[in-house]
């Protein structure tokens, strides 16, 4: 009886813990599980490797680490941190493509002297930021006008990263404001509007990508023909989730994997291990932790104080969809490859921070309720 | 700059949102559902399919060829063995750039223009994931550089093999022959499947004839291998048959004495045990090193080879077909006998030429002043022609040829050595078959000597020379005397195939047997001057007209003659009473059977009864004896008694016993 007593007692201190510690438990428990998956499924894609996987916990302890810094930071505080921010984002955008470091092809870091940053990473924070502070001063929905100044923030910083080459992140910093946008009640006719620009604007578009990033979407139309080019990574992911079946080649069985025939199995592709070991329950368990996360994090979208809240909870946990979307697409060929990693789960540590600190945005915003 | 009103978030703001926020749910529902659905797609639908594609990446099947069995001499000396060579190759599949690839290769190993040439004529014959040498035989320095700086070339890797070796190389060629790479007239012989992975076959000789039991038989695979083709993991499926190892009768020791006796000259030598049939040694001079062959010879060096005025790649020990001349008298004799054609001591009168009935043309003796009369086993040991033309004439050519059959003439006689040719045995039916014209009288006169259209090869004289040592029994020669799985396994000897000759008489052998003893041991023996204190022999000379082989225009006079002269014959076996080898040689343009021929058969059966090995070298044979008297040529003389090199010492048998 004691026992059960004191219990009850800690649980409710810790529930009053966890909000006085600006920290969301149903998000917290989604975003754990996600990870302890994730460190599995690396353990056995990096081919057992303790070193490996020894990096990522770092990497993810340092990522909650900022989530939970972020999620002491009140709204109104972000809300006023919201222009400086985009401002100083797409200075050092500018930055990277005068003075910027070259790795893999593009240049996308820069360099401070004690560390390598890669600025488009703080675009994906500041883009929805700065849309959402500037949409949510005004009487929503926006006026055509304020869409079309809106659209112009976004278009700015997603061509600088686009001309970096980096496909895979001006494609999310993209898809933030867009979603800010269409939270915050653009009308139909204006989506349909720029659908058709987008339409429109697609072999300008063609023209001005870059040969592999072509050669990609060639691949993804037709990946037979290009079997040992650019078409393996897309051919060798498939054969290792369809050999996976339902129940899966078992954990650290994987024979895709394990004897290399997937490439990049332990970053991009690690869905696919996912997959071929897992099988197809697997993936439905993982899918279920990432809706869980996507659901919670647009419940408190749904019920966040004030507009500048809803839009900015809304867009990053949208944000987060698109990451997961555009990587399991990629890996199943349901979309063309982009480098765009399974959040949370693969291997690497920029953009685990910066979802990371989105999440942290997302906890305050829900813990920050009373008007202080 | 937007005011901050706090509280404009008013009903219909938030009913838009929630409105929008839905929508956003139902995008998310619906592009996972997308995603499940083309995930279901891979698992399930298509499942079996990925699995399928999935092992086929993994899993390859790999044939195992089997290595080939060895072959070992009567004694078990190794004649031919496998020996591991060391090729670098290049997987065109895996390398973006071959010319750079090989070009750093260059600096690394020795590449030269006739390995890139073999590189880019091969290139195009193998499947893209299939390796292509670039070089071959490489070293041990050359397998450490490359295993130091290898890290640098994906696609590059060493591959071993195993190469068939001929470590008495020039001995044995005419004998074992050699394996070389299987080409597409082969291909189109052998089961292909189970040739996988087998790059060579017999070409020649014992490897070709035995091609079945030294191959063995494939076995299969199945190997985990990764992204790179690299094997990670092996297993076994069907392991192969190795092939059977042979073991010959052959005596390597024997068999580089007969070389050694034949020295310069170009000739052939073929000894068989009477008893088994078992040939003991096969020479034929001059001779090659096969093993060039066997990694593919270069073009200059196999030019060199084929246009050698000498033929060295000519086997004339089974391919060699000389008029046998008078070294089948005896069976010509015994077929007098045994077919009541003449009695042993019936006289015939030799007055230096011999006349056909109402025919003018005198068939000549070799001696211009006659013989006299003389008796069956006088007409052997002088060799009388007119003797034998009368014989001839009396027996007529069918009954002739036809008991001359029995010996094996006219025919291969089936000797498990590829490449052997049968001779001729001419009679009316052959000549009209194939020169249309009708048989003359004085032709059967001709082939009664071993003259004429008669040709026989150093295999048949031997095999023929064994009967008569075995007085009637005919054993088919054969190079293999038992086959064994591999080492630690039962030897199964080979089964002799024999038959009898059709003389029933013991008397009659007895009397041949008797005469060609008389060659030898006779004072006027054709063979005399082979007397051996030790043993006794019974032989036969021969002098053959020239049937020179290879002839051509640009010799000098002088190197003409020499190839104009006779060819030297002579068939032995000793000891007389218990047979233990019989001989048949044959040295091309050498003169008289007597002198040249005789010795040299003598100088091998010495080294195999005696064990007295050969060891002086000829030199110069045919050069500097044109027109000399060939009894002065005493070189090989094998006069018993200054014998130069004593018995090897027993002791060191006594101890190996012990």
């Amino acid at each position: 009886m004691k026992g059960i007593l004191l219990h009850g007692e800690r649980d409710g201190e810790s529930r009053g813990l966890m909000a006085r510690a600006h920290i969301d438990p149903l998000l917290l428990v989604g975003l754990l599980v996600l990870c302890g998956i994730g460190l599995a499924v690396l353990f056995s894609a990096s081919d057992q490797s303790a070193g490996q996987v020894q990096r990522q916990v770092i990497r993810l302890v340092l990522a909650f680490g900022v989530m939970f810094a972020v999620a002491q930071v009140p709204p109104t505080v972000l809300r006023r941190w919201s222009l400086p921010l985009f401002a100083v984002g797409v200075l050092l955008l500018v930055a990277v493509l005068l003075f910027g470091d070259i790795g893999k092809g593009a240049q996308r870091w820069l360099d401070l002297g004690f560390v390598r940053f890669q600025p488009s990473e703080l675009l994906k924070l500041a883009v929805p930021m700065m849309l959402a502070w500037f949409l949510s001063g005004y009487s929503l929905p926006p006026s055509a006008l304020r869409v079309f100044f809106a659209a112009l923030l976004i278009a700015l910083p997603v061509l600088l990263i686009a001309e970096q080459p980096d496909l895979g992140t001006s494609l999310l910093v993209a898809s933030a404001g867009a979603m800010v946008l269409f939270l915050a009640g653009m009308s139909w006719g204006l989506i349909a509007l720029l659908g058709l620009l987008a339409a429109a604007a697609a072999p300008v578009v063609w023209h001005l990508m870059h040969d592999y990033q072509r050669q990609r979407v060639l691949t993804f139309l037709d990946p037979t023909s290009d079997p040992l080019g650019a078409g393996y990574h897309t051919i060798q992911s498939q054969i290792a989730i369809g050999s996976g079946g339902l129940y899966g080649k078992g954990w650290l069985r994987g024979t895709q994997s394990h004897l290399e025939f997937l490439p990049e199995r332990s970053t991009d592709f690690i869905f696919a291990v996912i997959g071929e070991e897992l099988g197809l329950l697997g993936i439905l368990l993982l899918l279920v932790v990432y809706l869980w996360i996507i659901l919670r994090g647009l419940y408190i979208a749904a019920h966040a104080k004030d507009s500048y809240g809803r839009l900015l909870a809304g867009s990053l946990t949208m944000v987060f969809f698109v990451y997961l979307f555009v990587n399991t697409g990629m890996v199943v060929g349901l979309l063309p490859v982009v480098g765009v990693p399974l959040p949370l789960v693969s291997y690497g540590g920029t953009s685990l921070v910066t979802i990371m600190a989105g999440f942290g945005i997302v906890m305050s915003i829900h813990t920050h309720r009373k008007i202080l | 700059m937007p005011l901050d009103l706090g509280f404009q978030d008013n009903r219909g703001e938030n009913a838009l949102f929630g409105r929008r926020v839905l929508l956003l749910v139902l995008l998310v529902v619906i592009c996972l559902s997308l995603l499940v659905v083309r995930l279901a797609k891979l698992q399930i639908a298509r499942h079996e399919h990925y699995s399928t594609l999935s092992e086929d990446n993994r899993i390859k099947i790999q044939p195992l060829p089997p290595s080939r069995g060895l072959i070992y001499d009567a004694n078990a000396v190794l004649l031919a063995d496998n020996l591991p060579s060391y090729a670098l190759e290049i997987t065109p599949e895996k390398v973006d750039d071959l010319d750079a690839t090989i070009d750093a290769l260059a600096r690394i190993v020795a590449i030269e223009d006739h390995d890139r040439e073999r590189f880019a004529r091969m290139l195009p014959k193998r499947r893209r994931f299939e390796g292509v040498p670039i070089r071959l035989n490489l070293d041990e320095v050359e397998r450490a550089r490359i295993a130091v700086h290898g890290h640098r070339f994906s696609g590059v890797d060493i591959q071993v093999e195993l190469l068939r070796h001929y470590p008495h190389g020039r001995a044995t060629a005419h004998v074992l022959g050699y394996v070389g790479r299987i080409n597409e007239e082969e291909m189109a012989r052998i089961d292909v499947s189970d040739y996988t992975g087998t790059t060579h076959i017999g070409k020649l000789g014992v490897e070709k004839a035995h091609e079945e039991w030294l191959h063995g038989h494939v076995g299969y695979e199945h190997a985990v291998v990764n992204a790179r083709g690299r094997v990670l993991e092996r297993r076994e499926e069907k392991a192969p048959v190795p092939g059977r190892d042979l073991h010959l009768f052959l005596d390597i020791d024997l068999q580089k004495d007969a070389i050694a006796a034949l020295g310069d000259y170009r000739g052939a030598l073929v000894a068989m045990d009477p008893q088994t049939g078992g040939v003991l040694a096969l020479a034929s001079t001059p001779t090659y090193d096969p093993n060039p062959f066997v990694g593919g010879i270069g073009h200059a060096q196999y030019a060199a080879l084929r246009d050698d005025i000498d033929i060295p790649l000519y086997n004339r020990a089974i391919r060699g077909q000389y008029p046998p001349g008078s070294t089948i008298k005896q069976f010509v004799a015994l077929g007098g006998l045994s077919l009541g054609a003449v009695s042993r001591f019936e006289g015939k009168y030799c007055g230096g030429y011999y006349q056909l009935p109402g025919h003018t043309h005198r068939y000549r003796c070799w001696r211009r002043g006659g013989h006299g009369t003389l008796a069956m086993e006088g007409a052997i040991v002088q060799s009388c022609d007119v003797y034998f033309y009368r014989l001839a004439n009396e027996l007529g050519i069918e009954r002739m040829t036809g008991f001359l059959a029995e010996f094996g003439f006219g025919e291969r006689t089936g000797a498990d050595i590829s490449g052997e040719l049968g001779g001729l045995l001419p009679s009316p039916a052959w000549k009209e078959r194939v020169r249309n014209q009708i048989w003359y009288p004085g032709e059967t006169l001709i082939v009664g000597i071993g003259q004429g259209s008669f040709l026989a090869t150093p295999l048949q004289l031997a095999a023929a020379t064994a009967a008569t040592a075995n007085r009637g029994v005919y054993i088919v020669p054969r190079m293999v005397q038992a086959t064994r799985a591999g080492v630690g396994k039962p030897l199964v000897p080979t089964e002799p195939v024999t038959r009898r000759i059709g003389v029933d008489d013991p008397a009659q052998w007895q009397a041949i047997v008797d005469a060609m003893t008389e060659v030898v041991e006779g004072r006027r023996g054709t063979a005399k001057r082979i007397l051996s204190d030790d043993y006794r022999i019974a032989g036969k000379t021969g002098t053959s007209q020239v049937f020179t082989v290879g002839q051509n225009e640009t010799y000098n006079e002088a190197e003409v003659a020499e190839r104009m002269r006779d060819h030297a014959l002579f068939v032995a076996f000793a000891p007389v009473e218990s047979p233990r080898i019989a001989v048949a040689v044959i040295v091309e343009n050498g003169g008289h059977g007597g002198s040249v021929a005789a010795p040299i058969a003598r100088a091998v059966m010495d080294s195999y009864l005696l064990g007295k090995r050969v060891t002086l070298e000829r030199n110069g044979a045919g050069d500097n004896e044109v027109g000399l008297d060939p009894e002065a040529d005493a070189v090989t003389d094998p006069d018993p008694d200054p014998d130069p090199d004593p018995d090897p010492d027993p002791d060191a048998e006594a101890n190996g016993a012990g």
